[in-house]
């Protein structure tokens, strides 16, 4: 589903990605570790441009972007929506109701009519357990309501791969459960999923594969019991180390 | 002064009263029909060539935020008067001939064109970029972002400073005057040269503005708090 080749990502002098190359195959989900700096949401963020990699190749589904090339804007918008993305602050439109949130990418750049796209979108919300609050505005939500929102709301675009970016890192622990408790529910129903987190707990459970990053390279990757068990890498060690 | 006047002299209180009453009617007719239409047309253009000249100064197309910065430049360092006076008796002078009315619309427009345009552009710089990420990462093109999620909040950013604006522009129609547009404050001139009584009938004239502006700070105010309905209080 996914294949990511030889991938470079430079801030200026800074050089964050070096040489990234990763599949992650149809229904899988894969979970990037690693400490602070080590390039990992800059790498989940290359996976819908948000970022711009420098040099390398993505390919989603069935369209390549090789970065070699400046590659054209209507192939990064065909990358785009292959992909749904959770951010670490949700990122909700504000001015929106819960369900408008949902609806806007179906209605906008979709151009599904309304009721089906509100349809969907109440489907979805109740699939994330929000039913009764889709009429409220962000601002009246909880951290967890706002983000499982922000699930469903990625959702809505029928994506072929799910990106979270530390969905769980901005919520007060009483909420971090029943964000993870959607994304698991979303791992089961077949998604492909790439997901940058901290709840190692989770990453045990439900990864397929789990990815560490150390300075913009990939150290280790393998399963789960594996690597959280046997690291083959002192780095790993020491990191999963602080983690306890 | 008046007052004195009005004590000593019954007959001249009651010519003043005459006078204001006569008077009342053209101003507000002026303001109805010059005042408040040539506002409201120029700040709708303005604000149109407002969001345009904000978009290029953030744009990435450098050529554009140079001419766009000019413009601004050159809006705000020169009066309003003069700028007015270039467009209606300057202009002819090459051959372009324009009626008061739209050379003022056109000198207005212009002039909140370029005040508004900060305005408008610090409004979308307001808006968290996560705002611009969220709506690429639903697949949103640069138009749709703008026109769907950041401009809606900008908005709402905007309002207490674009009604300054606002209400800046409907006292500066008076300008106007000064190129044959007979709004309120020309026909104000024009009756104080009939009647002698130029206190009283720009004190009116001024009345007026007050009452105009007054209304327009409750819109906003209602305005205001329309928009704050998704903020939290």
């Amino acid at each position: 589903m996914i294949t990511i080749n030889d991938l470079h990502k430079s801030f200026n002098q800074l050089h964050v990605l070096k040489g990234i190359s990763l599949t992650v195959e149809k229904g899988k989900v894969v979970v990037i570790i690693g400490p602070s700096g080590s390039g990992k949401t800059t790498l989940l963020r290359c996976l819908n441009v948000l970022e711009t990699p420098n040099q390398g190749k993505i390919q989603i589904g069935n369209v390549v972007l090789d970065f070699s090339q400046n590659p054209a804007k209507a192939d990064i918008a065909r990358l785009r929506r292959q992909t749904g993305m959770v951010f670490q602050n949700y990122n909700l439109f504000p001015h929106m109701t819960a369900l408008e949130n949902v609806m806007e990418g179906p209605i906008t750049v979709k151009k599904m009519d309304k009721a089906a796209a509100r349809d969907k979108a109440v489907h979805l919300l109740t699939k994330v357990g929000l039913a009764d609050k889709i009429n409220e505005y962000p601002f009246q939500l909880s951290g967890g309501q706002q983000q499982r929102v922000g699930i469903a709301r990625a959702l809505a675009m029928d994506p072929q791969v799910m990106l979270f970016d530390e969905p769980t890192s901005a919520l007060d622990p009483e909420w971090v459960g029943e964000v993870l408790k959607v994304m698991k529910q979303v791992a089961q129903e077949g998604m492909t999923m790439v997901i940058v987190t901290h709840e190692m707990a989770f990453a045990r459970e439900v990864a397929d594969k789990v990815i560490f990053m150390d300075q913009g390279v990939i150290l280790e990757q393998g399963k789960p019991e594996e690597l959280f068990t046997h690291p083959r890498e002192e780095r790993t060690r020491q990191f999963l180390k602080l983690l306890r | 002064m008046l007052l004195n006047n009005l004590f000593d002299d019954p007959a001249r209180a009651d010519r003043l009263i005459s006078i204001a009453q006569s008077s009342f009617l053209p101003l507000v007719k002026g303001a109805l029909t010059y005042t408040l239409s040539l506002t409201l047309i120029s700040f709708f253009f303005g604000l149109i060539l407002a969001i345009l000249i904000a978009l290029a100064r953030i744009s990435r197309v450098q050529p554009l935020d140079w001419i766009a910065r000019l413009y601004v430049s050159v809006i705000r360092g020169t009066p309003l008067l003069v700028q007015l006076f270039v467009i209606f008796y300057g202009l002819p002078s090459i051959g372009v001939t324009i009626d008061p009315f739209p050379s003022a619309v056109i000198g207005f427009s212009l002039n909140v064109g370029g005040y508004a345009s900060e305005i408008v552009r610090a409004a979308i710089l307001s808006i968290p970029k996560g705002q611009w990420e969220a709506a690429s990462s639903i697949g949103m093109s640069y138009r749709q972002a703008l026109q769907r999620i950041i401009l809606p909040q900008a908005a709402r950013v905007s309002i207490p400073p674009l009604s300054n604006s606002f209400i800046s522009l409907i006292k500066d129609t008076s300008l106007a005057a000064a190129i044959l547009v007979s709004e309120m404050f020309r026909k104000a001139q024009e009756i104080a040269a009939a009647t002698y009584e130029p206190l009283l009938v720009y004190i009116e004239a001024a009345l007026i503005y007050w009452v105009i502006c007054l209304v327009l700070s409750f819109i906003q105010d209602r305005l205001e708090s329309r928009l704050d309905r998704y903020v939290a209080k």
